[in-house]
C-alpha cells in the first residue's frame, strides 16, 4: 500500500484497477492511468474502448465497481458526486458545445465563475467588483465583449465554442477533461483548437479524448491507447502507432 | 437586505401588474360594499366570490409556473398542496362552528358525532386557534413537498417519471381523504362553515375582505417570485432547467435548487387553497382529483410558461371560460378544454404573453422598416 500512496501523491489524476460493468459488459476492465500535474494527455481508442466511461468515472457521473480514482493525491473521486468533483477543480468540456441558451454571454460566464455554488447564498448575492472585473477580463480574452448581452441561443457555432472556452477559464479547473473537441470540424478549425488547447495547457492539466489522428499529432503529447476497457499502449504517437497490437485494433484482425 | 432582495426582481411590467392586481382587490370589494345594488357600478356578491376564487387559482398557477416554467419540473400534483392548505383552513373553520352544529356538540364537528367519535383525533388539536391553522397551512404542504422532493431529486428522478410520481401522490391523497376513518370528513369533506376570526363567512364584509386578501396574497407571491427569479439563484435555476448535467459539472448541487423552489411553490399553493376554502364554503376530497392539477398546468400553458404574469392571465382566461361555458353549454366544456390544450401546444407555445411579445416585436420591426 505504501507504494500506492507514494504514486498517488505525485500524480494529479490516478486511476488504478478501475472496473465498470453495465449488465455484465465491462466498459472499463482493470484500467490504470496516471496524469502528472501540468501534463496534457491524449486518449485514443476505437469505438467502445471505454473513453467516455473513463471521463464519466473521473467526473463522478458513473461509480466504478472496483478500483481507485484519486485526484490531487488526496481526494477519492469514487466517493464524491459531480458537484463535489467540479468544486475540487475538474472541468469537463463536452463534444457538443453546451452553453446556456436562455442566458446572456455574460450570465453564462457568471454561472461558470469559480466560487458561489450554494443555493441559499445565491439568493441574496450580487456580483462583486472582483467578479465583474474577472468577467470583463474573460470577455476580452475570448473577444466577446460586444456580444456580452446576447443570448446563448443566438450565437454561431464558433461563438459558442469560444464562450465555452471562456466558461472553462471562469471555472479555472486544475484538470480539464475534453471530449472529442474536433468532431465535425474543418481542418482549419481543428488546427485552431489544437492551438487553444496547448495554450490552456500552459496553466492547466488537460486530458483529451479524441478519434482524429491528425489532431492528436498536432497536439504532440503523450498518448494512451484504450481497447476494450483497458490500457493497450502508452507513449508518443509514433511509438504507439508502431505497436503491432495497436495496429491490429485499429485496422482489424 | 430583504427589501433589496424583493426589489431586485421588480421590472417595470411586473410592478404595474402587481399594482393592477391590488387595484382589482381593492376596487371590486369597495364597489360591492359602497354602491347601491341598483347602480351600474355595483359588483354583486357572486361576482366578488368568483373573482376571489380566480385570484386563488392565479396564485396556484404562479406556484406551478415557478417549478415548471422556471425549473422544468412538470408537476401534475400541485392541486394536492392547494387542497392540503384548504383542509387546514377547513379544520379551523369546522372548530369555529362549535355548538351551532346540527348535533350541538361543542367540541366535535358534526361528521365525527355522526361517525361515533368519542373524542377529537390528535391531529385536530390546535386548529381552534387561527394562528395555529395559519402556520399549518404553510407547514403541511411544505413538509410533503420537502419529503417528496428530497427523495425524488436526490435519486435524480426527472422528466415524465417525476410527473407520474406527483400525479400518483395527489391520487393517493384523493383515495386517503375519501376514507371516513381519516377523521377529515370522508367523501363529504367539510362544509357549513359559520365564522372566520369571529366574522360570519356569509357576510358581505367578510367576503369583501377575503377577496382583498386573495389579491394581496397574489401580489405578495408575484413580488417574491420576481425576486427569486431575478436573483442569481434564479439564473442558476433556469440554467438547471435548460442543461441540468452541465450545471452539475460546473459544481452546482442541483438538488438544493430544485428542492427550494418545490417547497416554496408548495407553500404558495397551500396558502392559495386556504383562502379558497372560506370563499367557496366547502373542501372535499375531489380537490385532490388528478384533473385539477392538470388544469392548473393548462392555465400556465395558456398564459405563458416561464413568465410571472402569464400564469395569472391564464388562470383568469381559462376559469372565466369554464364558468361561462359550464353555465351556457355544460356538455361542451371538456371538449373545449381539450381543444384549448391542443391549440395552445400547436399555436401558442409561449402562451398569451408570448403572443403579445410576438405581436409587439412584429410591430416594432414593421415600424423600423417603414421609413427605409
Amino acid at each position: 500500500m505504501s507504494m500506492t500512496e507514494q504514486r498517488s501523491t505525485s500524480a494529479l489524476l490516478y486511476l488504478s484497477g478501475v472496473t465498470v460493468s453495465f449488465d455484465g459488459f465491462k466498459a472499463l476492465n482493470n484500467l490504470s492511468l496516471l496524469v502528472e500535474p501540468g501534463e496534457m494527455r491524449a486518449i485514443i481508442g476505437p469505438n467502445g474502448a471505454g473513453k467516455t466511461t473513463m471521463m464519466d468515472v473521473v467526473t463522478g457521473k458513473t461509480r466504478p465497481d472496483e478500483g481507485e480514482v484519486v485526484f490531487d493525491g488526496r481526494a477519492d473521486l469514487t466517493k464524491l458526486d459531480e458537484a463535489d468533483i467540479a468544486t475540487l477543480g475538474i472541468g469537463r468540456k463536452f463534444q457538443k458545445p453546451t452553453v446556456f441558451e436562455n442566458h446572456t454571454v455574460r450570465d453564462n460566464l457568471l454561472l461558470a465563475l469559480a466560487g458561489l455554488r450554494s443555493w441559499y447564498r445565491l439568493l441574496l448575492a450580487t456580483p462583486t467588483k472582483a467578479e465583474n472585473d474577472r468577467l470583463d477580463e474573460i470577455l476580452s480574452i475570448i473577444r466577446m465583449g460586444p456580444q456580452q448581452h446576447m443570448l446563448g441561443a443566438r450565437l454561431s457555432h464558433g461563438q459558442k465554442q469560444w464562450l465555452e472556452i471562456g466558461m472553462l477559464l471562469a471555472q479555472d479547473p486544475k484538470l480539464l477533461l475534453v471530449d472529442e473537441p474536433v468532431a465535425g470540424m474543418t481542418d482549419v478549425e481543428t488546427e485552431t483548437t489544437a492551438q487553444v488547447l496547448r495554450e490552456i495547457n500552459r496553466t492547466h492539466s488537460v486530458v483529451v479524448v479524441e478519434h482524429d489522428m491528425s489532431f492528436v499529432r498536432a497536439l504532440g503529447v503523450k498518448v494512451t491507447v484504450l481497447h476494450e476497457g483497458s490500457m493497450l499502449a502508452e507513449g508518443s504517437l509514433d511509438q504507439v502507432s508502431a505497436d503491432p497490437r495497436v495496429v491490429e485494433v485499429y485496422l482489424g484482425r | 437586505m430583504i427589501t433589496r432582495f424583493l426589489w431586485q426582481g421588480m421590472g417595470r411590467n411586473l410592478r404595474l401588474f402587481v399594482l393592477l392586481v391590488l387595484a382589482i382587490g381593492i376596487v371590486l370589494p369597495l364597489l360591492n360594499l359602497l354602491m347601491p345594488p341598483a347602480s351600474a357600478l355595483y359588483v354583486p356578491a357572486w361576482a366578488l366570490q368568483l373573482v376571489g376564487k380566480y385570484l386563488c387559482f392565479a396564485s396556484l398557477a404562479l406556484a406551478v409556473d415557478l417549478v415548471w416554467g422556471y425549473c422544468g419540473i412538470l408537476t401534475l400534483g400541485h392541486a394536492a398542496f392547494f387542497a392540503l392548505g384548504g383542509y387546514c383552513m377547513g379544520m379551523y373553520l369546522m372548530r369555529q362552528i362549535g355548538s351551532r352544529g346540527v348535533y350541538g356538540n361543542p367540541i366535535l364537528p358534526d361528521f365525527m358525532v355522526f361517525l361515533n367519535y368519542k373524542e377529537l383525533p390528535w391531529f385536530w388539536h390546535g386548529f381552534d386557534q387561527f394562528w395555529f391553522a395559519a402556520i399549518m397551512v404553510v407547514v403541511v404542504p411544505s413538509l410533503l413537498a420537502l419529503a417528496l422532493g428530497w427523495f425524488a431529486f436526490r435519486s435524480r428522478v426527472t422528466g415524465v417519471y417525476l410527473s407520474i410520481i406527483t400525479q400518483a401522490m395527489t391520487f393517493a391523497l384523493l383515495l386517503a381523504f375519501f376514507r371516513n376513518d381519516m377523521g377529515l370528513g370522508g367523501n363529504n369533506g367539510m362544509t357549513d362553515f359559520k365564522d372566520i376570526l369571529g366574522f360570519s363567512v356569509q357576510a358581505d364584509g367578510t367576503r369583501a375582505v377575503l377577496c382583498f386578501a386573495s389579491a394581496l396574497v397574489l401580489a405578495i407571491f408575484l413580488v417574491i417570485s420576481g425576486a427569486v427569479v431575478g436573483s442569481r439563484f434564479g439564473k442558476a435555476l433556469t440554467a438547471v432547467r435548460d442543461a441540468e448535467s452541465r450545471m452539475r459539472f460546473l459544481g452546482y448541487r442541483v438538488e438544493g435548487y430544485k428542492l427550494f423552489v418545490f417547497v416554496l411553490s408548495a407553500a404558495m399553493a397551500g396558502v392559495a387553497g386556504a383562502l379558497y376554502v372560506p370563499q367557496v364554503g366547502i373542501i372535499n376530497p375531489s380537490e385532490f382529483s388528478p384533473g385539477n392539477s392538470i388544469e392548473a398546468v393548462l392555465w400556465v400553458a395558456v398564459g405563458g410558461r416561464g413568465t410571472l404574469i402569464g400564469p395569472v392571465i391564464g388562470a383568469f382566461i381559462v376559469n372565466f371560460g369554464k364558468t361561462w361555458l359550464t353555465g351556457a353549454l355544460p356538455e361542451v366544456w371538456l371538449f373545449a378544454l381539450g381543444a384549448l390544450f391542443i391549440a395552445v401546444t400547436l399555436f401558442l407555445p409561449k402562451g398569451v404573453v408570448g403572443l403579445w411579445a410576438q405581436i409587439r416585436t412584429r410591430g416594432a420591426t414593421r415600424k423600423a422598416r417603414a421609413p427605409a
